[in-house]
């Protein structure tokens, strides 16, 4: 079993759900990025998507765009961001560890390097948010020659046919997209249909993950209650970054408190 | 097609109306209908009677600046609102860099009632102010972007992020040759008449075609439109990419002979990207060349060598700008002047050499007085303070 396989038959068995934050690696600087990973891990994070930086991530809001800037504007090497990861994982052996990339930076590694350098720093997933399951082939193909795990969104209008694919293609977890557009911060619940759930469940065996405006725990709850395992929120998180840019113990603090509230939410007994 | 998955089912529904659409004799009736009595198709192509004196050279201009609002832009944009119109969908996204497109945009939108908002680097809507009255007064809504570098690169960005929310109701109508699939086709498909005209003019007026044919490359719209009916025939096929304050300095908008390949705007093409794959700002004096990247197209017509790109400085361009005013009584286009100034080239290197050269005029450049009346007054107090010392 992979280290996603473990971690959801563990929640399943304390009828918890799996809740992943999401933060962009080095924002606001890889020192304070490193410190808010640490305390994301200590305080409920069931496993961790880090976004590596990219000049123009258009499956993005601003909130997130901003995160990926501010990050580039510290010019850290791709090399440096590697390093990092492999210091987490030596430091975190259970947690599952996935980037969130654009198809840019993978092609410009190139993408046998790309994806031995994530076996390397002992990552275990891969979500390239600008490549599609139609566009994936040979990124996935790969993906698995090196142990990769490909995560794919599943968009809430998909159709059989799309269900019947990612079916054939997805490992780990399914992003179940709350909504359409880019990401970021919504204050509705987005609960997504319970018949659409059991529809991609009818395909789908793997874990479903629920994304994309998620930022209170009312949302969480929301999401374990319509029959999801959990859920992945990112804006939420770089807002307390934002908001708090220059007083990081205040800014680790809020960001300890936040990840608490949610995982506490998750918990179904 | 690199874009998010939400994009897909947008992207397949337009590759399914655009491909039925071009089998639709209806459609396409309505569409040269519109080219022929709204736009103003055929356009001329002129003889320039003056730049050349002294030559043997004989230099054609494809004039789409004479083409209702003042750019090959207008063809493609009355395509893709009626393609739009066939989805079923009442809003129209675009994005500009020049405002040409926008303009285009915004003039389709109002004669197909179709609603429209623009998105526009905020450094565009600064120097292009003119263009962006025009939007306004026919009913687009512009939005300005102050994200990232403020230019195309990310009204592109923008436009790309609406999309991705209101695809339901919404058509992204992007403005030239790049993008995902099936942009790329559909763009040139609606400029190829571009080709197709001069290539009957030519034999008219020559009798032969022509040694070259000449067109600036941003995106590569006005290019591909007029290279595609010449692919296979023996004629030099030349794309001119802006090489801005000069390519040394890094301040250039030259992807095609200066960048790399890359995935970016839903494409593999060439891009401007730093070694680590992060895009790069491109820099052009003319803001529809003002792109990091290029149409898919062009990557293969170069990697093939079918066509040659080279590049010219802003200052070369305002040069041929300043030329044809003089000479021919046309104020062309930033983007166009840089194909002008590679003709000139050409002209200077062979000036015995019978050769025939068309350069696609791809705008007109009422829009771009004010950044030449400012380059030029710049240069002026240089030189007088030069003349002081």
């Amino acid at each position: 079993m992979n280290r996603y396989q473990i971690m959801f038959k563990r929640l399943s068995l304390l009828k918890e759900g799996c809740i992943i934050p999401f933060v962009v690696l080095g924002d606001p600087s890889l020192e304070i990025s490193i410190k808010i990973i640490e305390a994301l891990i200590e305080n409920g994070a069931d496993a961790l998507e880090v976004g590596i930086p990219f000049s123009d991530p258009l499956a993005d809001g601003p909130t997130i765009q901003k995160a990926n800037l501010r990050a580039l504007s510290k010019k850290n090497t791709f090399f440096e961001y590697f390093q990092i990861l492999k210091k987490i994982r030596e430091k975190n052996e259970k947690i599952p560890i996935g980037v969130l990339i654009y198809a840019n930076l993978v092609y410009n590694q190139g993408i046998d390097n790309f994806y031995l350098q994530c076996f390397d720093s002992g990552l275990d997933s891969v979500l390239i948010a600008d490549v599609p399951i139609e566009e994936s082939k040979v990124f996935y193909k790969t993906a698995n020659k090196h142990q990769i795990n490909s995560i794919f969104m599943c968009p809430p209008d998909a159709d059989k046919n799309f269900l019947h694919k990612i079916s054939s293609y997805a490992q780990g977890f399914i992003y179940v997209l709350s909504r359409a557009g880019v990401t970021g911060i919504e204050n509705k619940t987005f609960s997504l249909p319970t018949s659409f759930i059991k529809k991609i469940k009818k395909y789908n065996s793997i874990p479903l993950l629920q994304g994309f405006g998620i930022s209170n725990p009312k949302q969480v709850k929301e999401a374990m209650l319509s029959g999801l395992s959990g859920i992945i929120c990112g804006s939420a998180i770089i807002h307390i970054i934002e908001k708090y840019l220059n007083q990081e113990d205040e800014m680790i603090k809020k960001i300890k408190r936040f990840i608490n509230s949610l995982k506490l939410s998750s918990k179904l007994k | 097609m690199y874009v998010p998955q939400i994009l897909m089912p947008a992207l397949f529904e337009l590759e399914k109306n655009f491909v039925s659409a071009q089998e639709d004799t209806d459609f396409q009736k309505k569409f040269h209908d519109l080219l022929k009595n709204y736009a103003g198709r055929p356009t001329p192509l002129t003889l320039c009677r003056n730049l050349t004196k002294g030559t043997k050279t004989r230099i054609y201009l494809k004039r789409e600046d004479l083409l209702h609002g003042g750019a090959h832009k207008t063809n493609q944009v009355l395509g893709q609102a009626m393609l739009a119109i066939r989805m079923k969908k009442k809003e129209i996204i675009a994005e500009t860099g020049a405002g040409q497109h926008g303009v285009a945009a915004a003039i389709a939108c109002a004669l197909l009632n179709l609603k429209c908002r623009i998105y526009m680097g905020v450094k565009d809507v600064k120097r292009q102010s003119t263009n962006v009255f025009r939007m306004q007064l026919m009913g687009a809504k512009v939005i300005s972007v102050k994200n990232g570098s403020g230019t195309l690169k990310d009204a592109c960005n923008e436009a790309l992020r609406d999309w991705s929310s209101t695809y339901k109701t919404s058509h992204y109508m992007i403005g030239t040759a790049a993008g995902p699939h099936p942009y790329p086709t559909i763009v040139r498909e609606f400029q190829k008449m571009i080709g197709e005209e001069t290539k009957k003019q030519i034999l008219e007026q020559e009798n032969k075609l022509p040694n070259s044919i000449i067109a600036c490359i941003g995106g590569g719209s006005n290019a591909i439109g007029i290279f595609s009916d010449f692919i296979y025939d023996k004629v030099n096929l030349i794309g001119v990419e802006p090489a801005g304050h000069g390519i040394h300095t890094g301040k250039h908008g030259a992807p095609l002979k200066h960048g790399r390949t890359g995935i970016y705007f839903g494409m593999k093409s060439h891009l401007m990207q730093n070694q680590e794959g992060q895009i790069q700002e491109s820099w052009s004096i003319s803001a529809g060349l003002d792109f990091p990247s290029v149409g898919p197209e062009h990557a293969w017509l170069n990697s093939t060598h079918r066509a040659q790109y080279v590049s010219i400085t802003d200052q070369e361009a305002i040069n041929a700008f300043q030329s044809l005013c003089r000479e021919e009584g046309i104020i062309p286009a930033l983007e166009s002047s840089h194909a002008l100034a590679y003709a000139l080239k050409i002209m200077k290197m062979h000036p015995q050499k019978k050769q025939i050269l068309i350069v696609n005029l791809s705008g007109r450049g009422d829009k771009d007085i004010f950044t030449v009346h400012d380059v030029l007054k710049k240069g002026k107090k240089n030189e007088s303070i030069s003349d002081n010392v």
